[in-house]
């Protein structure tokens, strides 16, 4: 190895590492900041402290936005996933014309400025007559979760075997059986990491959500933001942590399932 | 394809979907996403554009020659471009050499650093934001170790800065640039360099004439996607910088939400779309042209 490669090398590293710090920061602020005892966030804290989580435990405010933003995440990615899944197996297995612009227009959302389908969807809507907060704010979530599920699931449908129906039907088993037993299993890594990656994106989405929500009917980062900018505590790190917590149980997850290499793809 | 099993299956089974009728039944699954994507998000779009188009009499490009006429528009512009190219800028420098170790690392090694891109992705923006706002006041960490490494003289406040927003943004779209040019290294065929080595050229020939050409598909879509979401970021802005640095996607979110000026947010949120499909457009031609000619 020549000096030049060398120092190359320590140089791509150096950067690599310094990178993976500058990522890992906030996240490591945010904890420490919870924890600390001080309400203005110096670092590190002249006491550690779990005042703040007991804060967030009789919060009025953050509690119901939680559970809202699970709910809607939920259902979101639940709709996506059985749309996503009979749209994809119909690109992948179907013949007709513009399949390939079909995929693009249910992949766009993802690619468009969130906060203008958001204005847009606001505007749509509304001359449709559609008024309920808790509906609109499911159907927009439905409009961000769809493409995580139809990249992926057609992705993998489009490396799998088909063959291998058919000899699950020579063996004996039915038509649904098949399907149950050969294609479910299969798919099963893209139902698991798109599902994932959707509920995240549904949980974390501020753009389209502030455009859906009123006085009763808030997602949590909406009710986080504006809680920075009323009365900026720790209470909001203390519940930072705990979404960073759900973020590391939810790859920790997917890597026991699928490898954290495979997550990576997405 | 190994499925000699699969092979007798012709017989007995009967033929699975009919290639010739139409229409093609297995398209018809594809209907309700479709339907409910056109009904929820296509046709809101074209509300949009229409609703940005419609003067008083009828269409008109007038809302936009208001809009374009006034010297604010051009620094809300001018701002707006400005940061996302530094941005981009700041993610390609920082990304690439992550890309390129991440690629080359193996066991533990590659599983944390594939963990500090990953995990990141994975909590929200607001979050990371929040944390941002901490860190870069007059009293917050980056304040501190400057002062402390002699760098700065007196501590000073990078929040509500230029320079504060693109470290911060920075920060949020990292990921976006690393994973796109990973993917791509990670296909190169590393004797493809130690076939250049052997015939003689030098570490920085090697990386300029095999490594960067090869990468370049994946620098085009993390230079793509990073630019389209740090033209339209919302979040970092109104946390880090305020109101008074006034970006096309703050300015759109404050005419919807505070100042109720649908004509004006209208116009704005337009003018983001055009650069974003631009953007997109213009990035997924490119890396096509560059995918054929270099990955084959």
């Amino acid at each position: 190895m020549t000096a030049t490669e060398r120092l190359s090398l320590a140089l791509v590293w150096t950067l690599a590492v310094a990178s993976a710090a500058f990522l890992m920061a906030p996240l490591a602020v945010t904890v420490a900041v919870s924890f600390g005892s001080s309400a203005v966030f110096t670092l590190p804290p002249p006491a550690w402290s779990t005042r703040w989580y007991e804060r967030l435990w009789v919060s009025r405010d953050l509690w119901p936005a939680l559970w809202t933003s699970l709910r809607v995440a939920g259902l979101a990615t639940a709709l996506a996933l059985v749309l996503g899944t009979l749209c994809a197996i119909a690109v992948v297995r179907g013949r007709f014309p513009g399949r390939e612009a079909l995929v693009t227009f249910l992949i766009s959302p993802l690619m468009l400025p969130g906060l203008v389908v958001g204005i847009a969807m606001l505007q749509g809507f509304r001359a449709m007559g559609l008024r309920d907060v808790g509906v609109s704010l499911l159907v927009a979530h439905g409009v961000i979760t769809l493409p995580y599920v139809v990249r992926n699931v057609a992705a993998a449908l489009s490396l799998f075997d088909f063959t291998l129906i058919d000899a699950a039907r020579t063996l004996g088993l039915s038509y649904p059986a098949a399907i149950l037993r050969v294609l479910v299993p299969g798919l099963a890594p893209a139902f698991l990491t798109s599902g994932l990656f959707a509920f995240l994106a549904s949980m974390d989405n501020y753009p389209i959500s502030i455009f859906f929500t009123d006085a009763w009917t808030k997602t949590l980062p909406i009710q986080m933001l504006q809680l920075v900018e009323e009365r900026p505590d720790p209470t909001i790190a203390a519940v930072s942590t705990l979404l960073i917590l759900l973020a590391v149980v939810v790859l920790i997850l997917g890597d026991r399932l699928v490898g954290l290499r495979r997550l990576a793809q997405v | 394809m190994s499925a000699p099993t699969a092979a007798p299956a012709a017989g007995p089974v009967p033929a699975r979907w009919p290639r010739l009728a139409r229409p093609d039944p297995v398209a018809l699954m594809a209907l309700p996403a479709f339907a409910y994507l056109a009904a929820a998000y296509g046709w809101p779009l074209l509300v949009l554009l229409g609703h940005s188009l419609s003067g008083p009499d009828g269409i008109s490009l007038a809302p936009f020659a208001r809009f374009l006429s006034d010297p604010f528009s051009w620094r809300v512009i001018g701002n707006t471009v400005r940061s996302a190219l530094l941005v981009t800028l700041v993610c390609l420098l920082a990304g690439y050499p992550a890309a390129i170790a991440l690629a080359r690392a193996r066991g533990v090694v590659q599983a944390l650093l594939l963990l500090s891109v990953i995990l990141p992705l994975s909590v929200g923006v607001v979050v990371k934001a929040y944390a941002w706002q901490i860190v870069l006041r007059r009293d917050g960490v980056v304040s501190q170790a400057l002062v402390g490494l002699g760098i700065w003289d007196a501590p000073q406040r990078l929040l509500f800065t230029e320079t504060g927003l693109v470290i911060g943004a920075a920060n949020v779209f990292l990921p976006f640039m690393i994973l796109p040019i990973y993917a791509v290294i990670r296909l190169i065929d590393p004797r493809l360099s130690e076939a250049a080595a052997t015939l003689g050229a030098s570490p920085v020939r090697r990386f300029l004439t095999v490594t960067l050409p090869l990468t370049l598909p994946g620098i085009v879509s993390g230079v793509a996607f990073v630019f389209s979401l740090a033209v339209s970021m919302y979040v970092v802005p109104s946390l880090v910088i305020g109101d008074r640095y006034q970006t096309l996607a703050t300015l759109t979110g404050r005419a919807f939400l505070f100042l109720r000026d649908e004509q004006l947010g209208s116009t704005t949120a337009v003018i983001l779309l055009a650069l974003a499909v631009a953007v997109v457009v213009g990035s997924t031609a490119l890396a096509r042209r560059l995918g054929g000619g270099g990955l084959s």
